[in-house]
């Protein structure tokens, strides 16, 4: 890349990076790569303690001190067992698939902010490995790539479930990738950049005085459609649709064993804990804590705080798959193209709408006069719209239905004496069915 | 090369060029890229499986939006990931998929004079695309992007501006191009229930199985008692007489002996297996 264009218009995270010596990135990417590794370690141990809590019983507890190391003895087990490729598998592709899924999750992470402005080993850095122009989409294009991984996985395995699961999830992640790209529009509309650098620094404020000025605040609708595309997005539960292990065995990777399983299993924790740190990122203020001023505010402390957040984001997903049960495929659909899509269209429209009004300083009987029309247009279509037809569903008509309703003159008649056993009428030579005891 | 001679001619004189805007990384990335790009576009037309021609296609893609971050425009690079690579080729897979990864191409010609017809397009844009790449190789001033993205907004600013005032009318005609054809393909593969009964809702289901009068629930399984569990065995109703559905009819018209075997193992009084056997019994 040439000098101008990093001088291009940027903010001040790029320009703190942009002098970074190259032992210093050196030790950021292996750094992002222990921390991601550490947290899927940590991820899968949590999951399964949290799960269990929720259903009474203790989760994991016998290796490592309360079991923490459960995960990393799993991982260990994995490496060395037997790697089995099917016959009638494509060998390119099933070897690729699980590579393909896993590199751009880790690469995903490369534009997230850690934290603000740090010193470390003497020289003034932040704590982020790059800071481009276009940073959102770089998570986004990632994304993109990573279901490449899923889909040829399934193709590639060669055998009929993991080829319903690829298509699935080739269809999933389109959708919500539209949902999550239209809820992201918002926040870039109102930084005025798609820099995760910048993104962070406009949410530095605060509202009425004492809120926060996170766009999670500000955009709730565009925050809570980012959620609900996030979790389709990583193929977790409720969504697991392309792993339903009561439909689909073990979806897209039911014929990958050992290390390959493994690089799998990595990919989608990386990847949750990818989204939960844009999440993070685009909604919850980055690494800011939720007061403005300097106390507990700079420097390392921005981690602690990033750190709690994405944590909050992952608890998150526990929860859900230990709450809520799998949608049906159409279902699941069609929340994603008729409620998520259209309402992130209409959202967008409203912010643009607003901007424009903040923008060109309208006095107030024009912004008054604006909210009037709106009002009134949004009156006026309740107004066309046809009354739904109410139905009482909850009464059973006592005649003519053929519903079995009882008598409203019922009279619970006495208990019968006991009557004598009867067994079936049947010659007991011929009788098949028998007590057990004339073989004796 | 005549031709781009030809065009060479064509223009009044070649304008001064920037020359030394090339830095060594984007030297190395062109390098590397390029013959990639290539050879993802070579290997999609030779690969025998439709799938990995596919791929072949995206490793090009892929290729050309490195090389266009690497020119100054990180935005187009990446929404060539994002569109092309993320979106139009996992639905090219999605219906390769569903075709069978078995398929080959067909050779049958359905069109009358449809190679011929093929060949000449071909040529023909070949023609256009070695014309305007060669016009764009002699006679454009290369610029560079500094400056579009440094001012007024950068990059992203800069492009958002020319699409939604310059280049609007082109912009809208392609989006009602493309929901033309995406309401075309919804049409071709429509399936409609013109005259077939649609399908019942669970909720009428229900209502349909309550109203039939027949029995709502499933039929009761065989008894099971401390001293017999084969299925032969009645369920016994509450009030201790034999419950008739819980037999299997095959089971009533069967013969005595055939069964002895399992109502012997029932009673305990059948074969014991010893160390050596494999089988618990043998009837």
């Amino acid at each position: 890349m040439t000098q101008q264009f990093v001088a291009a218009e940027i903010g001040e995270t790029a320009k703190l990076l942009a002098d970074d010596p190259f032992w210093l990135i050196l030790i950021k990417v292996v750094a992002i790569f222990a921390f991601l590794v550490v947290m899927t370690l940590f991820m899968i141990n949590w999951e399964r303690k949290v799960v269990g809590r929720m259903q009474q019983r203790p989760g994991p507890n016998r290796v490592g001190p309360n079991g923490w190391l459960q995960s990393l003895a799993d991982g260990l087990k994995l490496a060395f067992k037997e790697d089995i490729r099917p016959v009638l598998a494509d060998k390119w592709v099933f070897f690729l698939a699980p590579v393909i899924s896993c590199i751009p999750a880790f690469l995903a992470f490369s534009v997230i902010p850690l934290a603000g402005e740090v010193s470390l080993f003497g020289e003034q850095t932040a704590l982020q490995l790059v800071d481009l122009p276009v940073g959102v989409l770089v998570v986004l294009a990632c994304s993109s790539i990573g279901v490449y991984g899923i889909v040829l996985s399934g193709w590639a395995s060669g055998s009929p479930y993991p080829l319903l699961s690829s298509l699935r999830a080739a269809a999933q992640v389109i959708s919500y990738e539209i949902a999550m790209g239209l809820s992201i529009v918002a926040v870039i509309m109102f930084t005025g950049s798609m820099s995760t650098g910048d993104i962070v620094g406009a949410q530095a404020t605060t509202v009425l005085g004492f809120a926060p000025g996170w766009f999670g605040l500000l955009l709730f609708p565009s925050f809570a459609i980012y959620v609900v595309s996030m979790v389709g997005e990583t193929n977790r539960a409720p969504f697991d649709l392309p792993e339903a292990e009561s439909e689909l065995v073990g979806g897209f990777h039911t014929e990958y064993s050992s290390l390959k399983f493994a690089l799998f299993f990595l990919a989608e924790y990386v990847n949750m804990v990818t989204v939960s740190a844009l999440a993070t990122t685009l909604f919850l203020g980055g690494y800011h804590a939720p007061w403005s001023g300097e106390f507990m505010n700079t420097g390392w402390w921005g981690l602690l705080w990033f750190v709690i957040k994405t944590l909050s984001f992952l608890f998150l997903f526990i929860w859900l798959r230990g709450t809520l049960p799998r949608l049906r495929y159409d279902q699941f659909m069609k929340l994603g193209w008729k409620v998520l899509v259209p309402t992130s269209l209409v959202w967008i429209m409203a912010v643009a709408v607003i901007r424009t009004g903040a923008i060109q300083q309208l006095s107030t009987a024009q912004r008054l006069i604006a909210l009037g029309v709106v009002v009134g247009l949004v009156l006026l279509v309740s107004f066309l719209l046809p009354d739904k037809k109410v139905q009482d569903t909850k009464g059973v008509p006592l005649a003519g239905s053929g519903f079995p309703v009882p008598p409203l003159d019922l009279v619970v008649p006495k208990a019968a004496p006991k009557r004598k056993v009867k067994v079936a009428n049947i010659p007991a030579d011929k009788a098949a069915v028998t007590t057990g005891k004339e073989a004796e | 090369m005549s031709l781009l001679t030809f065009l060479a001619q064509q223009q009044p004189e070649p304008v001064q060029r920037v020359v030394d805007t090339v830095t060594t990384g984007e030297a190395i990335t062109f390098w590397v890229l390029g013959p990639l790009a290539l050879a993802g576009a070579l290997g999609m037309l030779f690969a025998r499986n439709a799938v990995h021609s596919a791929l072949w296609l995206v490793v090009t893609m892929l290729s050309l939006g490195v090389l266009y971050m690497v020119q100054q425009a990180p935005f187009l690079g990446f929404v060539q990931i994002i569109v092309y690579t993320g979106a139009i080729m996992m639905l090219f897979l999605f219906v390769l998929m569903m075709v069978g990864r078995d398929s080959s191409d067909s050779v049958v010609e359905v069109i009358r004079g449809q190679r011929l017809a093929a060949a000449l397009l071909g040529i023909g844009f070949a023609v256009i695309l070695v014309g305007s790449v060669g016009r764009a190789l002699t006679g454009v001033d290369a610029r560079g992007l500094a400056e579009a993205n440094t001012t007024n907004g950068g990059n992203v600013g800069n492009i958002g501006q020319k699409l939604f005032t310059d280049y609007l009318f082109a912009f809208e005609l392609t989006s009602a191009l493309l929901i033309t054809a995406a309401l075309g393909a919804m049409i071709l593969a429509f399936v409609g229930r013109d005259g077939k009964p649609s399908k019942k809702t669970q909720k009428e289901l229900v209502e349909e199985r309550f109203q039939s009068g027949k029995r709502v629930g499933s039929l009761p399984g065989p008894g099971v008692f401390a001293t017999a569990n084969s299925v032969a065995t009645p369920a016994l109703l509450p009030d201790g007489s034999v419950a008739e559905e819980s037999l299997f009819d095959v089971i009533e018209a069967t013969d005595k002996a055939t069964l002895s075997g399992d109502v012997a193992d029932v009673a305990g009084t059948g074969h014991q297996p010893d160390s050596h056997a494999l089988k618990g019994s043998e009837s």
